[in-house]
């Protein structure tokens, strides 16, 4: 048996709520001040997600960078290697926002998106 | 091989320099960091003094009053901020009322002009936000208040158009005597000159005891300042001292010539000549002393604080001339205050030295003016349309707190002399120097430095040597 | 002098909303001034997610914020002047602004509205003792470089002022490779959003230390460490509690400051404790016919709640412009009535109403002095309670909010003051 503490996100109390767990799963809950307390910890626990935002380079674009983010959540222990592959990534302008830039990212079956527009560096300088 | 070498690009260097180049001559000014102005000129309270501070009969005392006399026609010249806004040394005890009359006839001795006494009423109508405990008050109205760095800047700028050479980053490591003169080594590379000037500030001692067997000592004594918003610039419209009194050296309140208000300092004497670090001790010192001379010092105003070293001298006097042992060796060295105030004079006082022993013959086309960056708020609103026409970069505003335009930052990169730096452009220009301290316009001033000086963003540093800003593209 | 109905001073989240909603409700002649290269203000370098849950019930990165307000703007053809610094607005609304192709510039504006946002509080308004080296930055301006600029600031990090920015910037600098050492808030509560804390430093085991600051700087020309201390309860620093970091880059998340400079120089009344114009009802400053929004106003927790203030900012200008145009009088009726915040209430916005000018109600925005656990937001009309919410928690990081019903005002005879105060259990 293990009880691991969670600290509820959903408002500003900030519960520390006590979550414990043995090989079946979680046992007992504790520590909550209202339900957010009781699903919050119960999805930190099981699965923890995160959405990832960061930047691309830009090749010939107006600006160097593209902002980017994953599209849906993925599994926490998963942002490293996501941002690994972030990193080696470059892309060509135009961009548009929405574009998918990294298909299915570190195998998360997620895909990472630009959240903004970069023109072509030509297009400016007219 | 130099006609003469300057060591130092302050204040007093570049006086040298400016005074030296009406003369044909051919001399150069070493510099051991990127700039001029990067030492003590940069960090002080930025005053004229009137000349009653210093002891009757000291190289101090004329010195002051006749860089003081000097300063009118100086700044005209030279197109350098400055405002005759009259000093007050206010009296904060009965007790010390004599040390009042005291600097008063000093003075007089000194040959300052228009000092006056004032009563406590005088006083408070004249600055109404001084405290009430003031009994009174010396008013020289002969004081004023000046922009530092475009005081060393314009004088280098003068001195480089009229061909003294500046070499920076430059730093003097030893001087060896030869039969016609000096090795002058340094970290770049070995100066041969026939004579040496010594206006190293607080390493003045450093450079002379190279030389000479009578040695001497600068004993860097730091002084700690707040600045605070323009918002509170006109709390006082004179420099206010206090008389040196029960409660030790006071601190002065004064407003600057750019519209803040200074504080401090406080005078503490270290061994680091570097060690231009604050300290919570030294600030509050400055907010408890000040906090004595005005009734509410507006504290949650301050924008800025740093420390300054001056160049003390043990005996606490200029050393100024031909150091007894060594032939051709000048020194200008202990310039501490009022050595802002006194380096025209200096600068007058050593090429004159020069030119008894050298022979030299003035120059016939000694350019005297030299014009300042720009600045288009001092324009008419249709000079300053005509002037975004003709040159749209006057368009681009970089520094919102202090409203400087790309076209001053170019200029102050492509002057003679100009800025490499975040700071060099501050200095020059303003921009970083308002409320906001930088946080939105150092991007893009980096920007225009990397662009103008075709420098990458990786290379540009706040004041030069290590002082690198971003250490690698993100992506 | 070319005119237009309304001049929006800055195209940021709130000039974008306020612009938008000025014309939707009839104003032709709008025009957004922005000193930046694009439209979206401090949201294009806000490139996390977490924005518009409030107005839009999902979860929006900055710059995808901004574009849903742009997109509109250029929808409705609003006209916008980009790379322009207003430099002064008369009493008599004339903008005098600048850019490179139009030069110097004046403006005649029927209303104006006021959304320059703010600025970030600097090393210098803390009086931090030490050196002055490089590698200090004010978090925005750290943000900036990293997400738009494509520069990273330094390697190890040490982050002052656990406001959201610096929070947001400690995962940031994380994930770009850089090492983030610790984050020392003065106070004793943290000034970001719980969700921040959490997924910024908790997630990337950053220490967060409360009631800690910097007390001394290292490193002439480029910062080397800094001295972190535990603080007493008046926020001094306790001896002997010194700890060193090494670190190449100080980050300062440290609080942030309208930008009033413009309302200020035009005479608008500022209130000291939010450093913002005061307003009323319309949120309209105390210069008839200019308006203020978003954190030129006060700082907001929440783009959303900036959003939201815009558009009535908005809305209010376009009505002033429409009785302008129909040139009835402006003056209305019924005099101003206080708001007077209280015992554990900062501040509020707006700070008077006028009953006759309001609609059926007004939300007035607030923030708590402290954390308060388990108790009341009262209001008083003169000396009669007509409202008492029990809030579970409340904290001075976060906004607050209270709905006052136009009926219940006027019900009251004479009314004066309006008092709202937190009581505790």
């Amino acid at each position: 048996m293990e009880i691991k503490e969670v600290i509820c996100i959903s408002c500003p109390l900030g519960c520390v709520v006590k979550v414990e767990i043995d090989d079946g799963g979680i046992k007992n809950i504790t520590g909550y001040s209202c339900k957010r307390g009781i699903t919050y910890a119960q999805k930190e626990i099981t699965n923890p997600v995160r959405i990832v935002t960061s930047t691309i380079k830009v090749d010939g674009g107006e600006k160097p960078l593209v902002s980017v983010k994953t599209k849906q959540s993925i599994p926490k222990n998963k942002i490293f290697d996501c941002m690994d592959e972030i990193r080696r990534m470059v892309v060509k302008a135009p961009v548009e926002a929405g574009d998918i830039i990294i298909e299915n990212v570190a195998g998360t079956g997620v895909d990472v998106v630009a959240t903004k527009e970069v023109q072509p560096a030509f297009l400016i300088n007219q | 091989m130099y006609d003469v070498i300057i060591i130092g690009a302050g204040v007093t260097g570049a006086a040298i320099a400016r005074e030296l180049s009406r003369y044909k001559v051919d001399a150069c000014v070493l510099e051991k960091d990127e700039d001029v102005c990067c030492g003590t000129s940069k960090a002080n309270s930025a005053i004229i003094h009137a000349g009653f501070d210093a002891a009757h009969g000291t190289l101090m005392a004329k010195m002051n009053v006749a860089g003081n006399l000097m300063m009118d026609q100086l700044v005209k010249d030279l197109d350098i901020p400055f405002r005759k806004n009259g000093s007050l040394v206010v009296c904060l005890s009965e007790d010390d009322r004599p040390k009042l009359e005291e600097l008063y006839e000093r003075g007089i001795a000194n040959g300052v002009k228009e000092l006056k006494l004032l009563t406590k009423d005088e006083v408070l109508e004249m600055e109404p936000n001084l405290s009430e405990s003031i009994v009174g008050a010396l008013y020289a109205p002969t004081a004023g208040i000046i922009c530092p760095f475009n005081f060393t800047v314009a004088m280098a700028e003068n001195a480089y158009q009229n061909g003294i050479q500046f070499s920076f980053n430059t730093e003097v490591t030893d001087i060896i005597k030869f039969e016609e003169g000096y090795f002058v080594k340094t970290n770049q590379k070995e100066f041969r000159t026939r004579y040496i000037v010594n206006a190293a500030g607080v390493y003045a001692d450093k450079i002379h005891n190279m030389v000479s067997n009578k040695k001497i000592k600068i004993v860097p004594r730091r002084g700690d300042y707040l600045i605070l918003d323009k918002d509170v610039g006109s709390l006082v419209d004179k420099t206010i001292f206090t008389v040196p009194g029960k409660m030790g050296k006071g601190v002065l309140v004064s407003p600057t010539v750019h519209g803040n208000l200074i504080v401090g300092p406080t005078a503490i004497d270290i061994e680091d000549k570097e060690a231009t670090s604050t300290t919570k001790e030294g600030l509050d010192d400055v907010i408890k002393k000040a906090s004595m001379i005005v009734k509410d010092l507006p504290l949650r105003y301050v924008i800025t604080s740093f420390a300054g070293l001056r160049a003390h001298e043990v005996g606490h006097e200029f050393i100024i001339g031909e150091a007894e042992d060594s032939k051709g060796f000048i020194d200008a060295a202990g310039i501490e205050s009022p050595g802002l105030t006194s380096a025209p004079a200096i600068g007058v006082m050593v090429a004159d030295v020069l030119k008894e022993k050298m022979g030299l013959a003035l120059k016939e086309n000694f350019i005297a003016h030299r014009k300042g960056i720009l600045n288009p708020k001092e324009l008419s609103l249709e000079e300053q349309k005509k002037l975004i026409r003709e040159k749209p970069e006057y368009g681009t505003v970089i520094c919102r707190c202090e409203t400087v335009t790309e076209g001053e930052i170019i200029d102050a990169i492509h002057r003679p002399l100009g800025a490499k730096s975040l700071d060099g452009v501050k200095r020059r220009t303003r921009a970083g120097m308002g409320r906001c301290q930088s946080g939105f316009c150092s991007p893009k001033v980096m920007e225009i430095l990397a662009r103008e000086l075709g420098a990458s963003m990786l290379d540009i540093t706040k004041s030069g040597g290590a002082s690198t800003i971003v250490v690698k593209r993100t992506k | 002098m070319e005119t237009y109905e309304v001049i929006v001073i800055g195209g940021g989240p709130a000039g974008l909303a306020a612009a938008v909603s000025a014309r939707e409700h009839g104003i032709d002649r709008v025009l957004i001034l922005e000193r930046d290269k694009e439209l979206g203000g401090i949201l294009n370098q806000c490139i996390h997610n977490g924005f518009g849950l409030q107005i839009f019930k999902e979860e929006l990165t900055g710059p995808e914020y901004a574009k849903r307000f742009i997109d509109k703007v250029e929808e409705l053809k609003i006209e916008y002047k980009l790379n322009t610094m207003v430099l002064n607005i008369s009493e008599g609304k004339v903008v005098t602004a600048v850019n490179r192709d139009d030069g110097l510039f004046e403006l005649q504006a029927k209303a104006v509205i006021l959304a320059m946002g703010c600025r970030e509080r600097s090393r210098g308004a803390l009086n931090i003792p030490g050196y002055r080296p490089a590698g200090i930055f004010s978090a925005g301006t750290a943000q900036r470089l990293v997400n738009i600029e494509n520069y990273m600031p330094g390697n190890e990090v040490v982050i002052l002022g656990s406001g959201d920015i610096g929070l947001i910037m400690a995962r940031r600098m994380t994930l770009e490779g850089a090492k983030v050492k610790v984050v020392a808030e003065l106070l004793p509560y943290s000034g970001g959003l719980k969700r921040n804390i959490v997924q910024c430093l908790n997630d990337y085991d950053i220490p967060l230390k409360l009631s800690h600051t910097v007390v001394d700087i290292h490193g002439k020309e480029r910062i080397s460490g800094v001295t972190i201390a535990r603080v007493d309860d008046k926020g001094k620093p306790i001896k002997s509690t010194e700890e060193y970091y090494s670190c190449d880059t100080l980050m300062l998340s440290v609080g942030l400051i309208p930008e009033n400079e413009l309302s200020r120089e035009m005479g608008v009344d500022i209130n000291p404790v939010t450093n913002g114009p005061r307003v009323n009802e319309s949120l309209e400053t105390s210069v008839e016919g200019v308006f203020a929004c978003g954190n030129v106003l006060h700082v907001h927790d929440l783009v959303d709640y900036a959003t939201l203030e815009a558009q009535n900012a908005g809305r209010n200008a376009a009505e002033y412009v429409n009785k302008y145009n129909d040139n009835s009088s402006k003056a209305v009726d019924g005099a101003e009535i206080n708001i007077i915040a209280k015992n554990g209430i900062r501040y509020t916005v707006p700070e008077k109403i006028n009953i006759n000018r309001m609609d059926e109600s007004v939300i007035v925005r607030f923030r708590v002095t402290d954390i308060f656990k388990n108790a009341y937001v009262v209001v008083f009309l003169d000396g009669e309670r007509i409202i008492r919410k029990k809030r579970l928690i409340m904290v001075p990081s976060e906004m607050e909010e209270i709905r006052l019903e136009k009926a219940k005002l006027a019900a009251h005879d004479q009314l004066r003051t309006v008092t709202i105060e937190v009581e505790k259990e």
